[in-house]
Parts: C-alpha cells; structure tokens; sequence
C-alpha cells in the first residue's frame, strides 16, 4: 500500500511537465521559444482570463510525454508508435509541439478520423433505420473523407451537401437527403438544422420549424433501373412551398422556378450569419477540448448560453477570416496552452470544467480502442456485414477509424458504444466505462488471444534485450511513455515461474498495462 | 449459420416481389422493392402497409397492469419458422402445402394439433398457448424483427427499444435487481443491430454470452477464461492496482471512478460465485440429455438457471430458420432438436415451480410461405411470410392449453382475432406489472410511452385477454 502511494505521487509528477524522473527530455520550452505554450495566444488570453475572474487555478503543462499521446489521438485517432514517442521526447527543438501538431494535420488518418466523426453526425449507415445501401454509404465515405483530406473549406462541404442532385451512387453528396429516417419535409429540416446550426428543431415553435421545411418541400427521389439507385433531385411539381422563413425569423418569396433549397443554403452559408459559423466552432472545439463552450455543442439555444462568449467569438471571428478553413481552427487550439494542461486538476468542480482549467479524462472511442490494441499485438479485426447481399468484406487490416458504413458487424464496437448512426445526435456515441466493457477487456478470450498473439510483444522477448528493455519497450508500445524507476521495480518483483516465466511475465504486464486508466483515457 | 441468413436476405430483396406475386398475395405483402417502385422510402411503404390494416385503436385500452411474472425467456427463431410445419399445421390443405410432412399430431390437449416432429411438445401442450393469428405484413427480415421486437413500426425519428431492454429498464438495476449477473442475458449470439436498446442506450443493452453451452465448459466471453487459473487471475489484478497510478492520481474523478466500480463488478463475476450459473457440469447428466446435448437444448438449461437466480430477461438466438431451400430436411433436423430444448424447459420449469413466474415466448419474426415452392431455385423451399404466423407463449400467468385467433384453410390470411406484435407484447408487460404507459427515458426529451398510442398511428389488435 506503501509503495503504491509513492508510485502515484512519482506518476502525477511524471504526467505535469514540472519534471520528474520519468521525463528524460525538458520538456518546458525556454522563454521566448517559437513553442506556443510558452506564450499566451489569444484563446489562451481569453481562457485564463475567465480563470482568473472565477479565481480557478489551471492545471499545469501536460509533460512532452503525455502530450505525444495525446495529440496523435486527438488529432488522428491513432496511437504513436514506440520510435514516433522516442523521436518526439528525445528532439531538443522547443518548436516541436507545433511542428508535430502539423505534421499529424496532414496524415491519412487524419482524414480517416474526422471522415469518422462526420459520418456520426452525417448518418453514413447502409442498414436499417437509414439504409443507405452499402455502394452508396461507400461513396458517400468516400466523399467525406476526400472533402477532409483536400481540406475543403467547410461553407463548400455544406453548400456541397445541401444543394446536392443526382444519383445516390454518382454523386454521393445527395445523400445527405437519404441518411434520414424521415423524409418528409419535417425531417430533412431537422437533419439540417441538427447538422448545421448545432439546434434541435423538434423543440422550435410549430411555425418556425413549418417555416424551415417549406425549404425542404420540394425534394424528389426516385428509383432508376439499376437496382437501388436513387436519384435526389429538385422536384418542382411537388406542391409548392409555403410560408417558407429563415429560422431567424424573415418570410421568404419563393419563384416556382427555383430550388427552395438553393435559397436556404444561401442564406445559411453566410460568414455573416453566427447560425452557420457558431455551431462549427464550438463542435470543433469540443471535439478536440472534450466540452463545448456551448455543452452540448448540437442543443445551441437562447437558454443555452456559451460558457466563455468571447471565446466563442475570437473562434468564429478566426474561422470567416480564414475562410473556413477547418485545419487552421485545429492548429490554434491546438497550439494553444488551453490544449496542453495537465489532465490533473489544479481546482475541481463543475466550473473549473465547463472553463477548460484542465484537459478532460475521456474514454477512448471504441474504434479507436480496437485500433490501438491492434497496433500494440500486430494482430487484426475481421469487419463483415452479413446483411444485405452482395455480403461486405473489408480487407485485412482494416482500421476500425476508417471503417467507411456504421453498418459493418462488430460486437466489439458494439459493446464500447460506438453510435448506432440513427439520429446525428452527438449523445449517440456513450463513452462510460460498463461493467460488460470490463469483464471484456479484463477477461475475454478475444482480448487474451491478441495479446498470446502479439508479435510486437514476443519480438521485445526474442530481441535479447534485458528484461529493463522490455519493460520500457512494453511501456512505450502500450502508454506510449518510459516506465519510472518504482513502476520497473514494480514489475521485477512480479512473481512468475516455470518454463515460460519470462513470457507468462510479459503477457501480463501488457494486460495490466492495456487495463489501466491510463491507456483506456485520453488524458 | 450467416451466410444461411445473408443469402436469405437477399434472395427476399430480388425476388420478394416476384414470389408475392405467384403466390397472388398482394396486400399487406409490401416488398422493400414494391414500395421503392411506389416512389416511397421503405419507411413510408412500411407505414402504409400498418394503415392499410385498419383496426379499432381503442379496441385496445388497456387494463391497469396486475402481473405476477418475474422473468421472460424469449426464444427467438431467427430467419422466420414456417407456422405450418410447427404449431399451425394445414393437412388438408394438400401436398403442394405440406409436402412430405402432412400427418400433424395431436396433442394432451383435445382439439389442438401441431406437427408430428414436435412430439415431446404434444406432450406439453396444456402449459402454453399457441397464437395463430399473428400478422405485421412486412417480409423482409430486418424490419419485421424489429416490429415484433418493439411493437412499432420503423422509420420514425425514434430508435425504439425491444422488449428485452424494456425489461431490463423496469427491471433491472434501476428497479433494485442486485445480481451480478447483468439482467438481461442472450444465448449465445446478438441478432445484431435488433438486439439493439435503441434509444434507451447501452445500459439496457444485453450481455451476450458467446461461447457454446454445449461444450465443457461453456466458455462466457469475460466470465470464464480458459487456461487462467484463479491464482494467476488474483496476481494480474495485484499488478494492475500497484501499476494504474493514473486512477490513484484521479479518485474523485467521475469517469475514473466508474471504471472502477465497473472493475469491481467484473471481478465479481470472474471470481465469485455468481459465474457458476454457467456451470451446466452442476446439473444431472440425464436432465442435460433430456434438453439434448445441441447448443440450443443447454441454451434452454442455462435459460432456467439463470432465471432461477433472479435475471428477468434472457433471450436464447436460434439461428437457421431462413429456409427458402432444402426446407423439409432442414426441419427434420431443426425441429427435433427444438422440440427437445423447448419441451423439457417447460417442463422443468413447472416442475420447479418456476413456470407460473417465467413467461417463455417463443417467436421468429415471421412465418413462411405456406404454399411449398417446388420450382427451381427453390426446390422445396418456403419464402418470407408477414401476413400471417404463429407464436406460441407460456407461464408467467398466461393460461396454457388454448389457441388464440385462427388462420384460413391454406394458413395464408387471417382468418380471425389478428394479433399484432405490440399486442402481444403488451399483454406481457401486463403479466409482468409493468405500465404500459409508463414513460420511458428519451435522451431527446421526447414523450414516449412503453407501449404504442393510438397517436402513433400503429394498428392494434387489443391484447390477449383468451389467455389472461
């Protein structure tokens, strides 16, 4: 019990970049240096500001170590492999954060990632409630993820969407209109405003949301001979629109001749209009922050105010100059000192959380998890959908971040609350630990098997390194960090004999390390 | 046993339309295909298909709940069991409708046949009761097992729950159940995304065992590692505790500290005694044999275990009953085995006196094509069929011996007394003691009850007062 409270003190030391024995490197960057968290940026201003208002104490700097591994997840779902963590903490720049930080920006799994996350909230599903049938939930995938990674500017990427005609197949970006459960005018507006303004329109007055849909009233489907192509067109002989009113309130004349859904998208995609710039802000900064300014960032309403106005403006404001170019948002909260606090509390309570005084314990998304302990034993996931016929195999190897259909068979995805895809809502996703999470991770045999598998682990074995070696080669593969002198000694005295001591010993340690908070949390 | 249901699935998708029309069963029959060259979405097609069947809503106004059952066993016959090779046989009806198997039996109760391959349940016929009029009109796999799962329609905003989770809800954890065995259990396999608690999240979601209750021992995915010994489980989880600093550091933590209670849960389960619920070398080698030693006939046993130890739901996923070829051999496999599983529970249940507290119901998510297709693909193969199906429920207070509603000479329309899935759902909520107008918790902050309004626009049939 003893020891165990010397090594928590020796791991809180290790985690803050205060120092510690665990930090090989310094990982303060010098006064002056070009490393943002030595300076305060304006996010950080405007932050620390309200700190200091509220008389809340942030949390410190987040070490070089824990802010490897927290980067990499953050920004490309991924973790960073033992040389990329080694790399990192031995480079002497005090620029490195920032470098690193664009270097992540421009990998493929960056675009794997976040095509990802908008395909929660877009719905990319081929099955039942939203059976967008899998060639076009493909291709609609695929047009997210090219969108991501050409970093298409983000009032594009809507107007793209909303304004969208043709076939399901050719042009994938139509089905925005079928990823809903109900088609109807009524629907489609509330998918729209759910997606874009960040509102549940299910809650608006009945004249407001009627005022919306009638935008909405004249989109067409149809079936053509090839089997389950839909075209999604603008349908004038529908019944006209009436009464159509921006959510803002103005009554609209609409011409016969004219897609309704044109002269939304007009209005909506304005840098003039906080509706449209306001909830892409805070969506990306509760992405990467863990909370919304605005909490939840998709229930924006009167009665909801942002925790930190000015913060939310400084963003938006940043976001028209940069014409919406999503990456530069990701760079200045990411560079920022906000980003890069200590997940150890300096001051607790609701408040120091809703003002970002330290960086959120969050469980890491079931695909990314998957992916993770694929990466640490070298072994693989097979994803099928056994329903519908031509049957859906992806290859070998295939990440579970870049699974392109939240249609595709996984009980493990399943059981880790990945969102079913149904409504777009952000709560979809549940990301608290059960206890059928537990019994899985601690005890199953899908996860003992990886681990009896992992290549990585044996080849540690194999290597002819010293058992110190394995630990910390362990340690980098799985908490992304070097063990500190307690945990090595803790593990030296883990009592295993017989023949395959060594090995029996190892396995182990790996499963204690992958059950620990550390490695199941962001943080 | 996937590619069985897959290949099914899409043989519905291209052809449903074409054997609804030989069979000149248009109506309720809405194919997925019917409904899209309609120019409706699925769901729209779907919802017309309910409208079309036009029933009395306040038929239905129901009574307030009086239950006295504790525990469901819903055995789930997944791909759709034929009602006339089962409880609904049609002798007369001729060859081209039974083929080779036309010599129903009767049963212990006078008037009541069902198939000659179900003997061991002829013998227990006055402990459920057969309903024979079940009808939803949907033929496509998915959205009928979710129709008679949660009693709606698809395609609204709402993802509802199915039963299970419902139970689970008003039973489970929240409701005060303390068994470390999560309350709503599957045998052995999710059906997939049916299985689902919908909106009610993964709370209500159940715990599937995987493994095979067939083999020694029956290995529960989390519960019972093969080749860890108890010695070697306490060591590792030392290791754990002296190595997880990061929880030391974060104990006031609320996501830290739910990991650890939910730590502490498992580790109950994978060291204590509660695990041993799974631990079939417990029962008397000649009741395992009664059951039959196939997974589906130890499913059954585990079943009764685990709602003699308090669980209230366990479902028991029978796959293989998509037969839309090589039917009759499939059956003449498939149904003695079922036979087995499903008689012997009923009547180790009664002997235990478990029965009147245990509803056991037993339903796939349709029936099947009654007239045979004997052309080529098919050679002797029976399609999807909504319109009309059989069910069967039993215990939990529901009186045995009786069939309920009829189907017509050729068992292809409803004769009379439809019975829609919320029906039937309903009344078992009912026997259970939970309100069926209870609210249930919507993250949306929607009004959404237990059972469906007449609001809703979904058709009822009024519930199952013949056996109440």
């Amino acid at each position: 019990m003893k020891a165990a409270g010397i090594l928590a003190i020796v791991l809180v030391a290790a985690h803050s970049a205060a120092g510690g024995p665990a930090a090989p490197t310094p990982s303060v960057a010098p006064p002056g240096g070009r490393n943002v968290p030595a300076s305060e940026s304006p996010i950080d201003q405007l932050v620390f500001g309200k700190l200091n208002q509220l008389d809340i104490q942030p949390a410190d700097p987040c070490s070089d170590a824990v802010f490897v591994r927290r980067v990499h997840l953050d920004v490309i779902g991924t973790l960073p492999t033992p040389q990329e963590v080694k790399d990192f903490l031995k480079d002497n720049d005090p620029g490195k954060r920032r470098a690193l930080i664009d270097r992540l920006l421009e990998r493929e799994e960056f675009a794997d990632y976040w095509a990802m996350k908008w395909s929660d909230i877009l719905r990319v599903k081929a099955e039942f409630p939203i059976n967008l049938w899998p060639n076009a939930a493909q291709a609609y995938h695929r047009w997210i993820r090219t969108s991501i990674r050409e970093n298409k500017p983000y009032d594009r990427f809507v107007r793209e969407m909303l304004t969208a005609s043709g076939s399901n197949f050719r042009v994938p970006e139509v089905n925005f209109y079928r990823a809903v459960q109900n088609r109807e005018p009524q629907g489609l507006a509330q998918a729209v405003a759910l997606t874009f303004m960040g509102t549940r329109a299910d809650l608006w007055p009945k004249e407001r949301r009627a005022g919306l849909a009638a935008f909405f009233s004249q989109v067409g489907y149809k079936a053509t001979a090839e089997w389950k192509e839909e075209i999604v067109f603008f349908d004038p002989g529908k019944a006209a629109p009436q009464a159509a009113a921006f959510p803002d309130g103005t009554s609209v004349r609409l011409s016969p001749d004219q897609d309704p859904r044109e002269v939304f998208t007009h209005w909506l995609v304005d840098p003039k209009n906080p509706s449209f710039t306001r909830p892409i802000a805070n969506r990306v900064w509760s992405w990467l922050m863990g909370r919304g300014i605005i909490q939840e960032p998709d229930d924006i309403r009167p009665d909801n105010p942002p925790a930190n106005p000015e913060l939310l403006a400084y963003l938006e404001k940043e976001l028209v100059v940069g014409h919406y170019d999503l990456k530069h948002l990701y760079r200045l909260i990411l560079n920022s000192r906000t980003y890069q606090l200590s997940s150890i509390p300096a001051t607790r309570g609701p408040e120091a959380e809703a003002n970002f005084a330290y960086y959120p314990l969050r469980q890491l998304e079931a695909e990314v998890l998957i992916d993770a302990l694929c990466q640490i034993t070298g072994t693989t996931e097979p994803y099928t959908s056994a329903i519908p016929e031509p049957l859906t195999y992806l290859p070998d190897g295939q990440r579970a971040i870049a699974l392109p259909d939240g249609s595709i068979t996984s009980s493990f995805l399943e059981m880790f609350g990945r969102p079913p895809r149904d409504t777009g809502l952000e709560s979809e996703r549940h990301n608290k630990m059960t206890a059928d999470q537990r019994l899985h991770l601690l005890n199953s045999s899908h996860i003992q098997r990886k681990l009896q598998q992992a290549r990585p682990l044996l080849a540690l074995l194999r290597s002819g390194a010293g058992p110190r070696e394995v630990v910390a080669g362990t340690y980098l593969l799985i908490l992304s960090r070097y063990p500190t002198e307690a945990e090595w000694t803790t593990v030296a005295a883990y009592p295993r004999t017989g023949p395959a001591a060594r090995r029996t010993a190892l396995m182990d340690l790996a499963w204690a390390l992958i059950n620990s908070d550390e490695f199941l949390f962001r943080h | 046993m996937v590619p069985r249901a897959v290949a099914a699935e899409s043989i519905d998708e291209r052809h449903g339309e074409k054997m609804s029309h030989a069979r000149g069963s248009g109506g309720l029959g809405i194919t997925r295909r019917e409904a899209m060259r309609l120019g409706l979405s699925s769901a729209a097609g779907l919802l017309l298909a309910g409208r079309l069947s036009a029933a009395d809503p306040a038929a239905a106004t129901p009574p307030a709940p009086k239950g006295k059952a504790k525990a469901v066993i819903q055995i789930w016959l997944w791909g759709g069991p034929s009602h006339l090779d089962t409880f609904d046989p049609k002798p007369e009806a001729g060859y081209d409708y039974c083929g080779p198997f036309g010599k129903p039996i009767e049963t212990h109760v006078k008037g009541i046949r069902i198939s000659e391959w179900l003997p061991l349940l002829a013998q227990q016929a006055d402990n459920y009761s057969i309903i024979r009029s079940m009808t939803h009109g949907i033929n496509a796999h998915e959205t009928a097992a979710y129709m008679v799962q949660t009693g709606r329609p698809p395609g609204g905003r709402q993802v509802f729950p199915g039963v299970g989770a419902v139970v689970s809800l008003f039973k489970g954890y929240d409701a005060g159940y303390r068994g470390l065995i999560p309350p709503y259990i599957v045998l052995t396999e999710l059906q997939g995304r049916f299985a689902e608690a919908g909106f009610l999240g993964p709370r209500y979601q159940p715990f599937a065992t995987g493994g095979d209750p067939a083999r020694t021992p029956f290995a529960v995915e989390g519960i019972v590692a093969e080749g860890l010994s108890a010695d070697r489980q306490k060591d590792r989880r030392e290791l754990l505790h002296r190595l997880d600093g990061l929880k030391r550091a974060m104990q006031n933590d609320p996501q830290v500290t739910a990991a650890d209670k939910a730590e502490d849960q498992a580790y109950d389960l994978i060291l204590g005694d509660a695990g041993k619920v799974f631990d079939l070398a417990q029962e008397k080698d000649d009741l395992r044999d009664r059951y039959g030693r196939t997974t589906f006939g130890q499913a059954c046993l585990v079943a009764r275990r685990l709602v003699e130890r308090g669980v209230p739901y366990v479902t028991i996923n029978s796959k293989g009953w998509d037969t839309h070829k090589q039917h009759f051999q499939a059956m003449r496999q498939k149904l003695p085995e079922m036979d087995k599983g499903f008689a012997t529970l009923l009547q180790d249940l009664a002997d235990r006196h478990l029965l009147e507290s245990t509803i056991v119901w037993w339903s796939g998510e349709f029936g099947r094509t009654p007239k045979v297709m004997w052309e080529s693909p098919w050679n002797g193969g029976r399609g999807h069929y909504g319109k009309v199906f059989s069910a069967v429920l039993a215990g939990g207070g529901f009186r045995g011996g009786q069939v309920v509603g009829a189907s017509d000479a050729k068992g292809e329309e409803v004769k009379e007394r439809p019975v829609y899935p919320c029906d039937l759902i309903a009344s078992v909520y009912e026997k259970l003691g939970i309100d069926p107008h209870a609210k249930l918790p919507n993250p949306q902050g929607l009004d959404v009850r237990v059972t469906p309004t007449p609001a809703e626009g979904v058709t009822l049939g009024g519930r199952l007062k013949e056996i109440m």
